[in-house]
C-alpha cells in the first residue's frame, strides 16, 4: 500500500504529460485560416468547413482517393477574396505524417512550378500555391490568372503558414 | 450579369410544339450527310471564345452551340433543331457538373444559351430544371438557386432528394437516384465538362452520371470500370439522359477532376451527340491530344486509361460506338 501511494502520484504526472503531449501533436489545422484584413487585402468569404477522411468524397468526389491513399485525416477549406476580385480557396489537408503530405506536393508538379521558401517544401504556379508544413498539407488556388495573383496567394500562403 | 438575371425571368411565349419521341436519332432526321450505321458526334470550336480578359464572350457561346446543333441535325435554323427534340409539356433536365469548383464546372453562359433556345423552342420556363448534386456544385457553375416554378428553377438533389428504394445494374448495385432524374424529368440532357480524372482516366458524358446517384464514391473501384457502363444502363439513365452537350470550352488534362490550373487549357470546343459513348470517346482523344502535345504521357502509360468506355459500348452494354470507323466526327 505504501508503495502503491508513491507510484500513483507518478502515474498521474506522466498521464498529464502524455495527455498535452498529444494535444499538441494533434494541433487543430482547421483554425489556420486567416480571417479577414489579417493579411493585405485578403477578405475571408466563407465559413471553414471540415472534413473527415470519410467524408471527403462529399467535397472532393474523385479526387478523394488520392489524399486517403496519402493518409488524410481530415480537410478544411474556406474561400478567399483579394481586393474584392481575385477569388481563391485555401485546403489544409491534415495528413498522418510529413510523408503522406509530401507524396501529394510531389504528384503532377509540373515544370512551371517554382520553389518557394516556405514552411517544409513549398512549390508556386501562375494560378496556385501548394505548400507542407509537418503533417499539413496547404493549396491555394486562384480562379483567375491576373498579374498580381502570384504575389498575392504567396502573402495569404504565409498568413496560413503562420498559424499551423 | 443582367443578361442572366433576363434569362432567369423569362416567360414562355410560344405554343408547346411537336410530340414527343419514344427515341432520338436526330442525325438522322436532319441531316443527310449522316452516315448509315454511325454515330454522329460534333466537335465544334471557335479560338475567340475566351476574350483578352479571360472570360467566356456570352454571344459567342451562343453562336457555337448554334453552330454544334445545326451542324448536327443539318437544320440551318437552331430553334428548328431544339424543336426536335422537345417532349410535349414534360419537364427538361439540365444536368451540369460543378463537382470541380469555380476554376473547372460546366459554365454557366452554356447553360444559359441552352435554356435560351429551349424557350424560344416553345419550352416553357418552368418545365426546365437545371441541376447537380448541390447548391454548392450548381453556384460552383456560376448558377443562382431559383426554386420559383414559374421560372427556369435551378436546384440540387441536397433539396430534392435521392429514391429511398436503390436500383441496380451490374457492379452498380443499390444506386439510390436522384428524384430530379425520376420524379421530375422526362429527359436529360447531359451538360458535362470535359476533364481528366485521377481515377477514371477521363470524365465527361458518361461519367457525368454519378452526380445523379447518392454514394458516388462507391463505383469508385478498378477505375470506374464497369460501374460507368452499368451505371448508364440503369433504364432512368439510359432512356431519359438523351443528349449530351459537353463544354470542352475549358478543361484539365491531367489532375483531374478537381481544378489544377497549372494543367488548364481552353479547348474552346462543345462536343455534342446522342451516343453518349462515342462522345466520351471523342472526349478522350482530345485529352490525350492535348497530353502529346504538352510532352505527357497518355492516360493508358500512366495506368488510367478510360476502359469503361469499351465497356460501355460492349454487347453486354450496347449503349453506343466507340470504335472510330463508327463514329461520324464532324468538326466546325
Amino acid at each position: 500500500m505504501k508503495l502503491n501511494s508513491k507510484i500513483w502520484p507518478a502515474l498521474a504526472a506522466f498521464a498529464i504529460i502524455a495527455v498535452v503531449a498529444s494535444v499538441g501533436c494533434k494541433k487543430d489545422n482547421s483554425k489556420a485560416f486567416p480571417p479577414t484584413n489579417a493579411v493585405a487585402g485578403w477578405e475571408k468569404t466563407s465559413e471553414t468547413r471540415t472534413f473527415a477522411a470519410k467524408d471527403l468524397w462529399q467535397y472532393v468526389d474523385g479526387d478523394a482517393e488520392q489524399y486517403l491513399s496519402a493518409g488524410v485525416v481530415s480537410t478544411s477549406t474556406s474561400d478567399y477574396k483579394f481586393q474584392g476580385k481575385l477569388e481563391a480557396t485555401v485546403d489544409v489537408h491534415t495528413m498522418n505524417d510529413p510523408g503522406g503530405a509530401h507524396k501529394i506536393l510531389a504528384n503532377g508538379q509540373t515544370k512551371d512550378a517554382k520553389t518557394i521558401a516556405l514552411g517544409d517544401e513549398c512549390v508556386q504556379y501562375a494560378q496556385s500555391i501548394i505548400f507542407r508544413k509537418g503533417n499539413a498539407l496547404v493549396r491555394i488556388v486562384a480562379y483567375e490568372s491576373t498579374p498580381d495573383a502570384p504575389q498575392a496567394l504567396l502573402a495569404l500562403a504565409h498568413g496560413v503558414e503562420a498559424k499551423l | 450579369m443582367s443578361s442572366r438575371r433576363d434569362f432567369l425571368k423569362t416567360t414562355a411565349t410560344g405554343a408547346l410544339i411537336l410530340g414527343a419521341q419514344s427515341k432520338l436519332s436526330l442525325a438522322a432526321m436532319g441531316d443527310k450527310k449522316a452516315e448509315a450505321g454511325k454515330s454522329k458526334v460534333v466537335i465544334a470550336r471557335d479560338a475567340a471564345l475566351h476574350g483578352s480578359d479571360g472570360k467566356l464572350d456570352e454571344k459567342r457561346v451562343r453562336a457555337l452551340l448554334d453552330r454544334a446543333i445545326a451542324s448536327y441535325t443539318g437544320l440551318d435554323k437552331p430553334v428548328e433543331a431544339w424543336k426536335k427534340i422537345m417532349p410535349v409539356g414534360q419537364v427538361i433536365g439540365i444536368k451540369v457538373n460543378g463537382l470541380g469548383g469555380k476554376g473547372i464546372s460546366t459554365h454557366a453562359e452554356l447553360v444559359m444559351a441552352i435554356c435560351e433556345r429551349l424557350q424560344q423552342a416553345g419550352v416553357k420556363p418552368g418545365e426546365i430544371i437545371v441541376w447537380d448534386r448541390s447548391a454548392r456544385d450548381i453556384q460552383a457553375c456560376g448558377l443562382t438557386i431559383s426554386t420559383d416554378s414559374s421560372r427556369v428553377r435551378v436546384f440540387g438533389s441536397d433539396v430534392a432528394g435521392y429514391e429511398e428504394q436503390g436500383v441496380a445494374y451490374g457492379t452498380a448495385a443499390n444506386v439510390k437516384l436522384a428524384k430530379i432524374l425520376t420524379r421530375e424529368c422526362a429527359m436529360v440532357i447531359n451538360v458535362p465538362i470535359l476533364k481528366d480524372h485521377e481515377l477514371a482516366g477521363v470524365t465527361f458524358s458518361m461519367k457525368n452520371m454519378y452526380g445523379v446517384v447518392q454514394r458516388p464514391f462507391e463505383l469508385h473501384a478498378n477505375g470506374c470500370n464497369p460501374a460507368v457502363a452499368d451505371l448508364n444502363c440503369i433504364p432512368a439513365i439510359r432512356e431519359k439522359v438523351r443528349f449530351t452537350i459537353g463544354d470542352a470550352m475549358s478543361s484539365v488534362y491531367n489532375g483531374g477532376p478537381g481544378f489544377h490550373p497549372e494543367h488548364l487549357w481552353q479547348p474552346n470546343a462543345l462536343i455534342v451527340g446522342e451516343d453518349r459513348v462515342a462522345v466520351d470517346h471523342t472526349a478522350w482523344q482530345m485529352i490525350e491530344g492535348k497530353r502529346a502535345e504538352v510532352g505527357m504521357k497518355t492516360l493508358e502509360a500512366v495506368g488510367r486509361p478510360a476502359r469503361y468506355i469499351a465497356t460501355a459500348a460492349d454487347k453486354d452494354h450496347n449503349l453506343g460506338f466507340n470504335d472510330p470507323q463508327r463514329i461520324h466526327l464532324m468538326e466546325v
